[in-house]
């Protein structure tokens, strides 16, 4: 299988080494503890493995055999079949980090087209090889912005209109350090504009974090907020759609320090959750605290343009404890799928893509809106996601949604207390007309206030 | 080589892929917050493929050739992990539906969990750390919090032997931990006085990479191991080395407190050129009730003709999230195939071929490249790239000429503790005569170093690319297509 020796091989080689059975080789291992039987089924053919996986995988019903609604930080959108033709290319899913760049050029220059997309797309100067996905993004971007400020300034803001995850997430990198991490209530007015962070920004503060379209899909300019974290010398990071820049002004424009986001609309399968794709774009002042991986353009010694990473002097494996963060995987084939497909939908492609979701997510929002016991939490500008005051609990509704093969949206009150009944719906260029208007028959069912 | 960037290809008015017209009546767009441009390239299908077809050709890979980077497990990745991950079950499940829907990828995830359990003989498995240095963030996380539920928090000092990966103390640090380096002795393991110097109740754990990064399996590990735990630490244990021990010792029978696993390393997933990885985490039994949440557990068990039903549990005193979602899910599935395609036999002759092939294939070169510790090692091994009589050879050199020979080199200059390393880890997928053909360029080169030092100065030759100005590429800083510095 994926073993080649043959006998005859083994027993040369074990004559060059000088022993005469495999088990001499692990001498120094103790021997009480040498050799356990592992308890593990045994052993399949790859005909058997394979049955067993698709047996269960039919297990699960998924978005292709329910009519998707969900969406919160993970989307259903079409991926060009170009996209996997590329990443299924063994060059570039069997080569290691390109830590050789001579052997490396394929995947270096790949990703010096990533950090131009990304850049591009979100008005930024400079864009890093990736991180693990969104979440931990905005958790080196606090880590980012505490170094940046030599750890003296002590306070993060969230807003609580970011990801419930993204902001658990944080919350767990930063239990070792004196950061403290305000703004983000569960039981605060939720549906306050963001400019309601303004007054709990101080000179103590070193980044402020807002999400756009935020977490309940709404979209609003940040530049006065980020004025107002300049005005204290504070940094602002806006966690971003990439799709919704498609058709939105890009976070450059509104002048953020850095840009997170979730890279997973971009072609990536849903997966289940991963891999997907962390997005880490940031001004070039910042360009050598930023952690992460980063590819620059240069000359070999035959004078022709190539690709080499650089910076490498930020990196865990030269700072070793003095670095700002360890990451040194980065999300590679992600990263290059995401690149294959920017440049397969181009300019007018992402934003054709953007707008098919903005419309048909208005057409669903209108419909269930105007039912008589639904209403629309809010009346901001929204992208592609939009949350629904129900009639019932959140869970009834969705239940019967999925009793109708429906798979329907997140249920708010699980992070949001003050939001019992609220679900936060998505949709995409996937969801047709039939599909929506099928939703929204099935929701008319529920009558009761 | 002269592979155009996107942008210098790219015609306005191309487009790769179109999408249907909308179905459902337009709304006015939100004015104020429409972007005027969007500087994306324009191409075609075909455009795309070619370039990305190309620059693929500018790899290498291990579909392509040997791979013997050390640290590193460049086995070969079966093609079942691709497909299987890709069954439309796993790849079309969104990962916030209602656990009831997604039985079967609980279930795997549930089984998956098991089978790590067992491999590394531990009492509780976490799958959401996304690579090994987010396992390491993860397992010290887990440190800090049982020190800190026992009111033993002043426990702030952790120890790496400096034959350690560097991540180690890049993440003690990120953890809020002091490093402290405890160095090796002259077999090459960690030195048992200087160890014994810091066992103090300021101790919060040893960070152990066994086999270490010299490819050695530590001598003492026992009582490194008693030492630390005795004065109140914990053991972490890089994993990235657990190719060497796969049914050969369980971390957890040795007392390791917490492991991480590297799925891309030991069980076959694709490095994809730098990610994505994914970096399961097992825990003994103290420490199960601090493991990130959720993780899969049955919340009804099932009987002879229903399966149990599977949740997610979050434990009672979690550390909380490492990242959204539940881990690399498309990685699991493809870990899960190949383990399955082992048994617990099979992964036994995984560790001993991978060990077999780094002792043949020292016993080739140790008589030219010099060993700076003579011992059997597991499934790597670190030689230096010097020669008192060839003084103007590095390491790189070598490395660089390797490519002529259409081999990728080993890692070079890791561990730091041994000058001009290279430090080469076969696999166990490769067979005799590649490592027969690798030998025989090593020990060419060799040879060359000495007679004809130009030829390893100037390699690589046949590359698509030479040597590059790597100082040219920090000074200016063109990090993106169409921006001639970033500097000016």
């Amino acid at each position: 299988m994926f073993i080649p020796h043959t006998d005859a091989d083994r027993s040369a080689m074990l004559q060059a080494v000088g022993i005469s059975k495999l088990e001499d080789l692990f001498r120094d291992v103790p021997e009480k503890y040498r050799f356990p039987e592992l308890n593990l089924p045994p052993a399949q053919t790859e005909m058997e493995i394979a049955a067993e996986l698709q047996e269960m995988s039919l297990a699960n019903e998924t978005v292709r055999d329910l009519i998707c609604f969900l969406g919160a930080g993970a989307y259903n959108h079409y991926t060009p079949a170009a996209v996997d033709a590329i990443i299924q290319r063994g060059e570039f899913l069997t080569a290691y980090t390109p830590y050789q760049p001579e052997l490396s050029q394929g995947t270096l220059q790949a990703i010096f087209e990533y950090q131009s997309n990304v850049a591009a797309l979100t008005g930024m100067e400079v864009c890093n090889a990736s991180h693990y996905d969104g979440a931990t993004a905005i958790a080196e971007a606090v880590n980012m912005a505490y170094a940046n400020f030599r750890g003296k300034r002590n306070k993060i803001i969230l807003s609580p209109a970011v990801h419930p995850q993204y902001r658990h997430t944080v919350r767990t990198y930063t239990t070792g350090s004196t950061l403290i991490l305000v703004g983000d209530d569960p039981n605060s007015d939720v549906k306050s504009h963001p400019d309601a962070l303004i007054p709990i920004i101080d000179t103590d503060t070193s980044l402020v974090v807002v999400q756009y379209p935020d977490f309940f899909g709404r979209v609003y300019d940040y530049t006065k907020l980020a004025d107002a974290a300049h005005s204290v010398g504070a940094l602002l990071a806006i966690s971003i759609n990439p799709i919704a820049l498609g058709l939105l002004k890009d976070p450059g424009s509104m002048k953020a320090d850095i840009v997170t986001g979730e890279g997973q609309p971009l072609g990536i399968p849903l997966s289940f959750g991963g891999p997907y794709l962390g997005l880490f774009a940031t001004r070039k002042e910042y360009v050598r605290k930023m952690a992460g991986r980063l590819v620059g353009e240069t000359i070999d010694n035959r004078g022709q343009k190539a690709y080499v990473l650089t910076l490498t002097a930020r990196e865990q494996h030269i700072r070793r404890d003095k670095a700002t963060s360890n990451i040194c995987t980065n999300q590679g084939l992600i990263a290059l799928a995401s690149t294959v497909y920017m440049s397969l939908l181009g300019k007018n492609g992402l934003r054709q893509v953007a707008e098919l979701c903005y419309h048909k997510a208005h057409y669903a929002a209108e419909c269930i809106a105007n039912l008589p016991v639904y209403s629309l939490w809010s009346p901001t500008t929204f992208f592609n996601e939009f949350v629904i005051r129900c009639p019932a609990p959140a869970v009834e509704i969705n239940d019967l949604l999925l009793d109708h093969d429906i798979l329907g949206g997140y249920d708010l009150s699980q992070d949001y207390p003050t939001l019992d009944s609220h679900i936060l719906f998505a949709v995409t260029e996937m969801n047709t007309r039939d599909q929506i208007d099928r939703l929204v028959e099935v929701l008319s069912e529920v009558n009761h206030g | 080589m002269g592979e155009p960037q996107l942008c210098d290809i790219s015609v306005s008015g191309r487009q790769g892929i179109k999408f249907p017209s909308p179905d459902v009546p337009t709304y006015p767009l939100p004015e104020d917050f429409i972007r005027e441009d969007l500087p994306l390239p324009e191409l075609s299908e075909l455009d795309v493929i070619r370039h990305y077809t190309r620059l693929s050709q500018f790899n290498y890979s291990i579909d392509t050739g040997y791979y013997p980077l050390g640290s590193c497990t460049m086995k070969y990745n079966p093609k079942i992990n691709e497909e299987t991950a890709r069954y439309p079950g796993f790849a079309f499940s969104h990962p916030l539906q209602p656990v009831e829907t997604v039985q079967g990828n609980m279930a795997l995830m549930y089984a998956f969990q098991e089978m790590l359990k067992e491999i590394g003989g531990f009492s509780g498995i976490t799958l959401q750390p996304a690579a090994g240095a987010h396992g390491e963030l993860t397992g010290v996380l887990i440190i800090n919090a049982y020190h800190r539920s026992r009111a033993d928090s002043q426990r702030k000092k952790i120890l790496i032997p400096d034959s350690a990966h560097g991540t180690n103390p890049a993440t003690s640090a990120m953890s809020g931990l002091k490093v402290v380096e405890i160095k090796s002795d002259l077999r090459g393991n960690v030195d048992l006085d200087a160890l014994k110097m810091e066992c103090d109740d300021t101790l919060a754990g040893l960070m152990l990479t066994n086999p270490n990064t010299l490819g050695l399996f530590d001598e003492h590990v026992e009582e490194v191991i008693r030492l630390v735990h005795s004065a109140g630490g914990l053991i972490y244990g890089d994993g990235a080395n657990l190719n060497a021990l796969l049914g050969i010792i369980r971390p957890g029978d040795l007392g390791i407190d917490v492991m991480h696993f590297n799925l891309h390393k030991t069980f076959s997933t694709p490095h994809g050129g730098g990610g994505p990885g994914s970096g399961p985490v097992g825990v003994a039994s103290h420490l199960v009730d601090f493991l990130p949440g959720p993780v899969v557990g049955i919340i009804e068990e099932g009987d002879d003709d229903m399966p149990p039903l599977y949740g997610f549990i979050t434990p009672p005193k979690s550390i909380g999230r490492m990242k959204a979602f539940h881990g690399h899910f498309g990685m699991i599935v493809r870990a899960y195939t190949y383990i399955s395609m082992h048994g617990g036999e099979g992964l036994r002759s995984i560790a001993e071929y991978a060990v077999l092939n780094a002792n043949y294939l020292l016993s080739l070169i140790k008589s030219t490249y010099h060993l700076p510790y003579d011992r059997f090692c597991m499934h790597e091994f670190v030689v230096e790239g010097q020669w008192a009589d060839a003084p103007d050879i590095h390491a790189l050199d070598i490395a660089k000429r390797l490519m002529d020979y259409k081999f990728h080199p080993p890692t070079n200059y890791f561990p730091l503790i041994v000058h001009e390393a290279l430090m080469i880890e076969p696999t166990e997928t490769e067979s005799k005569e590649t490592l027969d053909a690798f030998a025989q360029a090593l020990i060419q080169i060799a040879d060359e170093a000495h007679q004809n030092p130009r030829l390893l100065k100037d390699a690589p030759h046949i590359t698509p690319v030479g040597r590059l100005d790597e100082v040219k590429a920090a000074k200016e800083l063109v990090l993106c297509c169409g921006v001639s510095s970033l500097e000016k």
